[in-house]
């Protein structure tokens, strides 16, 4: 199949090209970016005049809520919707990744739907129980990206040293929330909102003091560590103080703590029971400029998807998580327009940057992922940066109809709609397909 | 973020459920202050009764126990001629699995017309306000550690009966600040009120600096936290708490910050002694204050009936 996105704004954030341009799609691959050969003779033209041609988006933290029934097929084509062409999934399904037979299953699924690459994440330790270690070089063989605990605690850390150690042996990545056990159990952020709710907070040192600890081991093993979600100021200052020692460590934001504060509780809305909480104004505001000046490297949807029985509880009793996939891209604009930043830096910490952070555990892939080169794969996002949308659960494909950002509770419009996503050069979303669908 | 409308509250700023006192107006607290006034009257008739809520169907849903607050209800229910239907639910329907708003659910088709609603989590009764048919009114017998309203109006009663006015009172709150919806309802009230000097009193595991964004002073030392004060508020101290993380022991509790006549020495002469009940005698206060000229416990568990019913006579005349 030849495909031609003809007179779009190609924007490459690794390359910082950003200019009108057509692009010529073959066998999967980028054939040509402006100068498409004259013989080129497309099966399907997409007219991309006044949208953004991008790498289709990367996102580092989305579950797919289970490796066996019938979720996945819905959860991919979300992602697909959201212009998301590859997603890192941890290891929190049911059961648990903690075997490479379960890897290969669900990978292999994945792939027959053809939506989204699927990278999943390894448990660490058997059961996620936080004891025994999980066959990593099988789990790795089987597609397994790197290794982490998801929200389950380590039991000790002497445990959590030897994990490093291990990991570090073959160059793993370890994939790691920094959130301390006994200081974790509250259901919002220590803080005057929640003394004036009478919510149990979870005070930042939970973060601090696991990203000490872990810190420390890193400098002990020299084990490539991943932080998932930092929600605190004082978190974003510890990484940025352990990049700057030079050790070898990356971290992610989701876009809910981008956004929001621990204010949008508002009159307990259950939409906002997060994990991590959502904390003060000065954490958010610390998180985005991490995330502008690199100190954060991706940012995340962390998509988990809940139902209706789960979330309408008390706000203490509510499960944690919300739908992302497809408010990731529209969040990554929002936030890069308010910080004033370039549509290709914005775009930067959900394509190549995240692609950068996966490193080579990715494999030939890592080459082009998140970028738009000649020769490269096809993972292409095309979407129309001045349409506006809002989040309601008829426009959401996820399961996960609950977010932060719904349009009753928050009325946040969300700029830029996705229109087509490529996947290896397969088109595996069209929003004309869809509406007519 | 859209501004999100008090949902206490009517488009005509009028009271349709009692969920929290913050962010509720002076206006109508002093409303319901004022009402309680009129209804107290009732209480010392020999037909204690007015038809105000005659035909109406009250529910008393308590998904976490307490006898006491809801017998008050009741009683308060009755008086307005109310039928009042307990449902103990810690014991009943949550037990079998069945949703908080499938209960609720169930209960509207019963026709009901008042919820008051006991819960362990903060925040359920306004999840309950927004998912009950419109007619219904929800009234907070006691969230989790966030709200006790009732309870809260009522010491504002006590408080306004003894002292008259409230600018320019010095309350002390003494005990388990932090985990207690008794004293974030007092403090909400107290700083509507215009009461200018609110002190929270307590060791920093119960009262934490915090509170302070709640418009209070926080003191570690009894005798000045009580000093020159005209309202001390005594909390109960929970079993759970009396040994453990956050305390050593009750006796160690008693001797730092129990409420004694000599500690009692340090506030204004005609300070009075207020506590919502049920006391630890020898805990948190001592059983010769408790008993002795400065107490207005008592009166506080009359004046509470009279408080319930105005809350809920002004509800049942307000339209969603």
């Amino acid at each position: 199949m030849k495909i031609l996105i003809r007179n779009g704004r190609v924007v490459d954030p690794a390359s910082g090209r950003d200019e009108t341009a057509d692009v010529a799609i073959a066998a999967g691959r980028i054939v040509a970016i402006g100068h498409v050969p004259a013989d080129f003779t497309p099966d399907r033209t997409i007219e991309a005049d006044g949208c953004v041609v991008a790498p289709g988006l990367v996102d580092l933290a989305a579950r797919l809520k289970e490796a066996g029934a019938g979720a996945l097929e819905s959860e991919l084509a979300a992602a697909a919707a959201g212009g998301v062409t590859s997603l890192v999934c941890p290891p929190d399904t049911d059961p648990p990744l903690d075997e490479p037979g379960l890897v290969d299953m669900l990978k292999f699924r994945a792939r027959k739907l053809s939506r989204c690459r699927l990278f999943p994440l390894g448990a660490l330790t058997r059961h996620l129980d936080g004891e025994e270690l999980t066959e990593m070089i099988e789990l790795t063989e089987a597609g397994c990206v790197g290794f982490s605990q998801a929200e389950h605690p380590i039991k000790d850390n002497l445990t959590l040293m030897r994990a490093m150690q291990y990991a570090s042996t073959r160059g793993y990545a370890v994939w790691l929330r920094p959130q301390d056990r006994s200081l974790s159990g509250g259901v919002a952020a220590s803080g005057a909102v929640a003394t004036r709710l009478g919510l149990s907070g979870v005070p930042v040192v939970a973060e601090t003091i696991a990203l000490h600890t872990i810190v420390e081991l890193v400098r002990q093993t020299g084990a490539r560590v991943h932080f998932c979600r930092l929600s605190s100021a004082a978190g974003v200052e510890l990484v940025r103080r352990a990049k700057a020692e030079g050790l070898p460590v990356t971290a992610d934001v989701s876009i809910n703590s981008l956004h929001l504060t621990d204010l949008d509780i508002g009159y307990f809305n259950s939409d906002m029971r997060l994990t991590p909480p959502l904390r003060q104004g000065k954490d958010r505001d610390a998180l985005r400029a991490g995330l502008a000046d690199g100190t954060i490297d991706a940012l995340v949807s962390d998509h988990t998807p809940i139902g209706d029985d789960d979330k309408m509880l008390p706000f203490g009793e509510a499960v944690p998580g919300a739908t992302g996939l497809e408010l990731l891209l529209s969040l990554a604009l929002k936030w890069g327009d308010e910080a004033r930043l370039t549509l290709a830096q914005a775009l930067a910490r959900v394509t190549s940057e995240p692609v950068r952070v996966l490193g080579e555990a990715l494999g030939s892939l890592g080459q082009s992922a998140g970028r738009l080169v000649e020769g490269g794969v096809a993972d292409i996002c095309v979407f129309d940066a001045a349409a506006e949308w809002q989040v309601t659960s008829e426009t959401l494909r996820s399961r996960g109809k609950h977010t932060p950002f719904d349009a009753a509770s928050s009325g946040t419009r969300m700029p830029g709609r996705v229109r087509h996503t490529l996947v290896a050069g397969t088109l595996a979303y069209s929003a004309a397909d869809a509406n007519t669908a | 973020m859209l501004a999100r409308r008090n949902p206490q509250l009517n488009a005509h700023g009028e009271l349709i459920h009692l969920l929290s006192i913050e962010g509720l107006p002076r206006a109508i607290l002093t409303q319901i202050l004022d009402t309680a006034g009129t209804f107290l009257s009732v209480n010392d008739r020999d037909v204690k009764k007015v038809p105000l809520l005659r035909g109406k169907s009250v529910f008393n849903l308590f998904f976490e126990n307490s006898t006491r607050t809801r017998t008050t209800f009741e009683i308060a229910a009755k008086r307005l001629s109310a039928d009042v239907i307990n449902l103990d639910i810690a014991k009943s329907s949550a037990s079998k699995g069945e949703s908080l708003l499938d209960t609720i659910a169930n209960l509207s088709a019963m026709h009901a017309d008042m919820f008051v609603v006991r819960h362990s989590e903060s925040g359920a009764p306004y999840l309950i306000a927004r998912h009950c048919a419109p007619h219904v009114h929800v009234v907070n017998a006691g969230d989790g550690r966030h709200a006790h309203p009732t309870q809260g109006l009522l010491d504002m009663y006590t408080i306004r009966h003894y002292k008259k006015s409230f600018n320019a009172l010095t309350v002390a709150i003494v005990g388990d600040i932090v985990h207690s919806r008794v004293a974030r309802s007092d403090i909400h009230a107290l700083t509507t009120l215009g009461v200018p000097e609110i002190r929270a009193v307590g060791p920093k595991t119960l009262v934490p600096g915090d509170l302070r964004e709640m418009g209070v002073r926080v003191c570690h030392d009894m005798k000045e936290g009580v000093k020159d004060a005209d309202v001390i508020i005594m909390l109960r101290l929970q079993n759970e708490r009396m040994s453990g993380a956050m305390l050593p022991s009750a006796g160690e509790y008693f001797k730092s910050y129990g409420l004694t006549e000599e500690v009692l020495a340090h506030a204004k002469p005609d300070a009075i002694v207020m506590h919502p009940g049920p006391i630890n005698r020898g805990v948190e206060i001592d059983s010769r204050v408790a008993d002795g000229a400065h107490s207005v416990i008592l009166p506080q568990v009359t004046f509470g009936i009279a408080v319930r019913m105005a809350v809920m006579s002004i509800l049942a005349g307000n339209d969603a």
